[in-house]
């Protein structure tokens, strides 16, 4: 599976603490590839696993099981101060003992570089980051952006194959968390750094990512584009955990997924009889009079009006709810009343059969 | 309106015990220092102020020998159980906690609780016959037995501090490609150095001032400032005494107060 632009590539990963009784399987055989320049986000609930398999990576944890390569080399069994490979932390860890522009050195120091290329690196990471008059300051002296910044810097100065980033914009409040989230997205261009981002922040993880891997107990679930994510989820979990999700369930005969009377959508070739669960974005629902073609009948709930869009509450005829999302039109039309009862259809393009 | 809340201030009686204690606990102090500067022979009768007994003290050749001994000893013993409570706090907080954790910290403090005098008289029979085997006759037994019982005093202190470390910082030095000696060397070490240092003041405060254990372990002429002070007041007591108690009150105080300033938390 090893392809010429694989910077990562984590085999069969599993990760295990305590023993006996009190055993806790934190990844359980995990498989991803990360790309040359890529910036891959790790997404899911806490307790995922994604802080443990970015621990792994770093090297804080030691696999069970499994391999982790970094350029087609082994890495997993190496100490974390072997790996080409930094940290951008989620409380920052500076050191409260040194400076800005000390922090910033420090790695490059451990490495032993020259003197004049450390001053001139810090320089440079100084200038990325926008912190070049905060050089001489105690970290402790520093608003929580500006040591996300530092951390950032601290970061990069090794010029890592590969940088981390667990959860890093958690402890920052909405604007500043908006206003680095760019600034991450500047960075990794300027610099062409590998990223891997942690985050349980799904909209985050849509707007700043290249690829996005949504994990759940242990597992990655999916792997693709925020665009592949979204628009085409593959389990309940992923369809459910990214943006907001109608599930309805259908008897699958001879090909075609049956909804109700008269309303069948045809499935991908060699589906099985029996039944499927069936995902539909609250967008892609359309309201149309009760008894249109191809509609399901559904009973109007209440509706929240959010200005630009309404979300309308439904009944379908087996009880199943679901949720419609209407585009408020030009001439601001009051939306459905709560008991009428309406024909719900959607494009088939728009329905995703899930496996469960 | 009374407040319902119990204030301990408010109680009858309040400031008159308080008053009582302040003055039970400074006025002795406060009246050795004065008479230290007395001009006449008495230490209870005020004679007009001098530098008599400074002077006196400072050219006594017993008082100097007495005290470089002191001050060799405490240096000595505070230096050995600085670096012994430094590997115990960092053994006793840089692990998950173990079975017997608990154990080993009654073991590393235990001459915190048990009676001094124990502990002297032990020391004493021990030594006796280490003396006997070897034959040697220095200040050795003084240092061992002063670093003993310091353990303790620079320990709390030291791990106190390691306590308060963000443990991530050490994460963060290895990912820096820091060695795990080097993460010691260049975070761990300065981190802790206030907390070193406070612990080291307080064992060589605390064996500066020891007599008990001292008096119980020391060979013939091997006299501390405070056992040398003890020994005085049993003949005659001389202004000499509130002098050299001054100035030892003095260092103290200097030390103690050095001590505060490194331990209390940045603001």
């Amino acid at each position: 599976m090893s392809s010429d632009d694989a910077l990562i590539e984590i085999v069969d990963v599993t990760k295990a603490f305590g023993a006996g009784e009190r055993r806790f399987l934190a990844l359980g055989g995990v498989n991803a590839t990360i790309r040359k320049g890529e910036f891959f986000t790790l997404l899911g609930p806490s307790g995922c696993g994604k802080t443990t398999l970015l621990r792994l990576i770093a090297g804080f944890e030691l696999p069970s099981s499994g391999e982790i390569r970094l350029d087609g080399q082994e890495i997993g069994h190496l100490p974390p101060f072997r790996r080409p490979v930094n940290t951008v932390f989620q409380n920052y860890a500076l050191f409260p003992h040194m400076t800005v522009a000390q922090n910033i050195a420090f790695g490059l120091e451990m490495l032993g570089k020259p003197k004049a290329e450390i001053a001139a690196t810090v320089e440079r990471m100084l200038t990325l980051v926008k912190m070049t008059e905060l050089a001489g300051r105690r970290t402790d002296q520093l608003s929580g952006g500006q040591q996300q910044r530092v951390a950032l810097a601290r970061a990069l100065a090794p010029q890592p194959k590969l940088l981390l980033l667990d959860e890093p914009l958690s402890a920052l409040d909405l604007k500043l968390r908006k206003e680095m989230q760019v600034e991450l997205k500047r960075i990794q261009h300027e610099t062409g750094i590998t990223f891997i981002f942690v985050t349980h922040d799904q909209e985050e993880a849509l707007t700043m990512s290249d690829r996005i891997a949504v994990m759940s107990r242990g597992q990655i679930l999916q792997i693709g584009t925020p665009r592949e994510i979204y628009a085409h989820p593959t389990n309940r979990f992923v369809a459910d955990f990214i943006g907001e999700t109608n599930f309805l369930r259908a008897a699958v005969k001879g090909g075609r997924a049956v909804l109700g009377p008269g309303v069948e959508l045809p499935l991908a070739a060699g589906t099985a009889d029996g039944e499927v669960t069936l995902a539909i974005r609250p967008e892609h629902i359309r309201l149309v009079p009760e008894g249109a073609a191809g509609a399901l009948s559904a009973t109007v709930g209440d509706a929240t009006y959010f200005g630009t869009d309404s979300h309308v509450h439904l009944t379908l005829a087996d009880g199943t709810g679901i949720v419609a999302r209407q585009q408020t039109d030009p001439e601001g039309t009051q939306g459905p009343q709560a008991g009428a009862v309406l024909g719900v259809t959607f494009p088939p393009s728009a329905v995703q059969v899930l496996e469960d | 309106m009374a407040s319902r809340t119990f204030v301990a201030a408010r109680l009858p009686g309040f400031s008159t015990i308080a008053i009582a204690v302040f003055i039970a606990l400074y006025l002795p102090i406060a009246m050795l220092m004065i008479y230290s500067f007395n001009a006449g022979d008495s230490i209870a009768i005020w004679d007009g102020f001098s530098f008599q007994w400074y002077e006196r003290a400072w050219e006594n050749d017993k008082v100097k020998e007495v005290t470089i001994r002191s001050l060799i000893i405490a240096a000595s013993a505070a230096s050995i159980s600085t670096v012994a409570a430094t590997m115990a706090a960092l053994a006793t907080t840089r692990k998950k906690p173990f079975r017997g954790q608990t154990g080993i910290y009654v073991a590393i403090n235990q001459p915190l609780m048990v009676p001094e005098i124990v502990t002297a008289v032990a020391l004493l029979i021990f030594f006796a016959s280490v003396k006997v085997a070897t034959g040697y006759q220095g200040l050795g037994y003084l240092i061992l037995a002063h670093s003993a019982f310091c353990v303790p005093f620079a320990y709390l202190p030291i791990r106190a501090r390691l306590e308060g470390m963000n443990l991530t910082l050490e994460t963060a030095a290895a990912d820096l490609y820091a060695t795990p000696w080097r993460t010691f060397r260049y975070v761990t070490l300065p981190i802790l150095a206030p907390g070193i240092v406070a612990g080291m003041m307080l064992a060589f405060v605390t064996s500066l001032d020891d007599v008990v254990i001292t008096l119980f372990v020391k060979s013939a002429g091997q006299d501390t400032l405070p056992t040398y002070l003890l020994a005085q007041i049993r003949r005659q007591v001389t202004g000499e005494v509130n002098a050299i108690s001054t100035v030892l009150l003095a260092l103290t105080v200097i030390l103690l107060t050095t001590f505060f300033l490194l331990t209390r938390k940045r603001s």
